[in-house]
């Protein structure tokens, strides 16, 4: 069975899907890439899906656990990559990907989540600011 | 139907020896027919290399259309004949062109004397002749088939286009009734003009459509359900009163998908999430 | 079926593990390019196909696919029979029923595939298998 790769770019997992996929090379990523997040402690995770001329119900499973699961991990899952096609196919086999958020390519997929991220990040700078030691020294 | 071997090199022979006055009668008498709409000197370049294909075709073994040395022959005609398709003559006008030479050949017979044998060969000349003229309706007939399908095409696309409005902003106005094969058209070609050009805004302006129904109003849900999938979001502008009263009598839901009244407030939309996007992000750049 | 429906050679294929499945997408794909399927409903028939094929091996515990391009005189498409000697389906109108699954997924296999094709029948008999039979029109 191949394995699916994944590759770290910053603070970002990177996951390009070249092959079509038996089920138990998806259900292997899924595994692979749980244990990355927690290995790496990235916040990002990015699965291209350009080269994947099909999605069928079961690689869909497949991206929305990874999605669920990343967020229980404190990453956020983009799916970027989608072809019209596929997309218009998902359409009509009722499948929703609910909670996964996409973007057209990877850049703008990257967009999205340092987007997402500075939100995190804002409150991280609030928190700094409150805080009592930092507070009493400058006094 | 075809010549036999002596009757194919006295044809040749007959075209060779008085080739400069045929081909000048043969144009002369197409240009009549034509009314002036070809210049005389297109024409005579026309007629000739005819004449020079039938003479090679005659001199090789092509006494008949399908020989391999009519080749250059069977090029010949069926690029008059799509030529002429192209600029909108008729199917007789074409066919004339080559049915002319019958008049000159026997002309140019007669003019020599002779009698029975020239009977004879005048009917096998013009067996030949009506074969090369059916040969040209033919490629005509195609020709003008090939020019109605280009121009169904054409005319989908025309009717179809996909306008980049702003950076990362698509828009389709629709124009026309809508059916269901041309709102799949539309439908998938705005899905990968969004690829192609990585635009995350689409704009479906629907103001000139005249009426939607149930299937139409499903294609272009669908298509929205689509670019969502995709990572890009549609807005849906141009809705006139009538189709919004379809659309509640249909039953067809929207749900959270944005309309606006026109194209400018669906981009003034638009330039406001991506404006105040981007705004938000420089100033927390700056703090 | 129409009267002088033309039929191609069927091509089959096993459907045995994992990886035929794999197999069966790639079958269905390059029979529906030769039948000139447009783009997106070569995606809707691979889509179905992996679904079913997937199907057949879960549920029916294996069987196999046979492939045939068919013209019906005005038309090209591509035929899809799934065999299996399985425990068939009980209730086919549940089965049929989106969101409706015993095997742990998403519920859209029969449904959904049924959904992606133009034709689509189905022969079941509880304890002796099923049988489906898919096919898909060139527009």
């Amino acid at each position: 069975m191949e394995r699916v790769p994944v590759l770290k770019i910053g603070d970002i997992l990177l996951v390009s899907i070249q092959l079509d996929m038996e089920d138990q090379t998806a259900l292997q990523l899924q595994e692979d890439l749980a244990d990355r997040i927690v290995a790496t402690g990235c916040h990002g995770v990015i699965i291209d899906i350009t080269a994947l001329d099909i999605v069928d119900s079961f690689v869909g499973r497949m991206l929305s656990t990874i999605a669920a699961i990343s967020k229980v991990l404190d990453a956020e899952t983009v799916v970027v990559g989608m072809r019209p096609a596929v997309a218009i196919t998902l359409v009509e086999l009722g499948l929703s990907l609910n909670g996964i958020r996409t973007a057209l390519n990877v850049e703008r997929g990257m967009e999205l989540i340092a987007a997402s991220r500075e939100e995190t990040d804002d409150w991280a700078v609030d928190l700094d600011e409150a805080d009592p030691g930092q507070a009493a020294t400058s006094t | 139907m075809a010549l036999d071997a002596a009757q194919g090199s006295r044809l040749a022979g007959l075209l060779g020896d008085h080739a400069e006055q045929i081909v000048k009668r043969w144009a002369d008498s197409v240009a009549v027919s034509l009314r002036g709409r070809l210049s005389q000197a297109e024409l005579q370049s026309q007629v000739r290399e005819l004449h020079r294909a039938l003479l090679v075709a005659l001199e090789g073994d092509g006494r008949e259309l399908h020989a391999e040395s009519a080749g250059e022959l069977r090029a010949v005609l069926s690029e008059l004949s799509r030529s002429r398709a192209r600029r909108g003559f008729t199917a007789t006008e074409t066919a004339v062109s080559v049915f002319a030479l019958k008049d000159i050949v026997l002309e140019t017979m007669s003019a020599g004397g002779g009698a029975e044998q020239n009977l004879r060969d005048f009917v096998a000349y013009s067996a030949l002749i009506d074969q090369l003229g059916l040969f040209t309706f033919e490629s005509y007939a195609k020709a003008r088939e090939e020019l109605i399908a280009d121009q169904a095409e054409q005319l989908l696309e025309l009717s179809t286009p996909v306008v980049k409005l702003w950076e990362g902003v698509v828009a389709v106005p629709l124009v026309g009734t809508l059916d269901s094969a041309r709102a799949q058209v539309v439908m998938e070609r705005l899905l990968q003009t969004l690829v192609d050009t990585g635009s995350p805004y689409a704009i479906i302006d629907i103001t000139g459509v005249p009426a939607v129904d149930t299937q139409v109003a499903q294609h272009i849900l669908k298509t929205v359900v689509a670019a969502r999938l995709m990572g890009a979001d549609c807005i849906i502008s141009g809705i006139r009163p009538q189709i919004a009263q379809t659309i509640v009598a249909l039953g067809i839901e929207f749900g959270d998908i944005a309309t606006k009244a026109s194209l400018a407030d669906a981009l003034r939309h638009v330039l406001k999430l991506t404006g105040v996007d981007a705004a938000r992000r420089n100033a927390r750049r700056e703090s | 079926m129409t009267a002088g429906l033309g039929l191609g050679r069927p091509q089959t294929q096993a459907i045995v593990g994992d990886e035929d499945v794999v197999r069966v997408r790639q079958l269905v794909r390059t029979v529906a390019v030769a039948a000139k399927l447009s783009l997106v409903d070569q995606t809707k028939l691979v889509t179905a196909a992996s679904e079913l094929a997937r199907n057949t091996l879960v549920y029916g515990g294996g069987g196999q696919v046979e492939v045939t391009t068919v013209d019906n005189g005005r038309r090209q498409g591509v035929r899809i029979v799934f065999t299996d000697s399985g425990p068939g389906i009980p209730d086919l109108e549940l089965a049929l029923t989106d969101g409706y699954t015993t095997g742990g997924g998403l519920g859209l296999g029969l449904s959904g595939a049924r959904r992606l094709v133009d034709e689509f029948d189905i022969q079941t008999a509880v304890g002796q298998g099923t049988r489906i039979t898919v096919t898909k029109w060139s527009r």
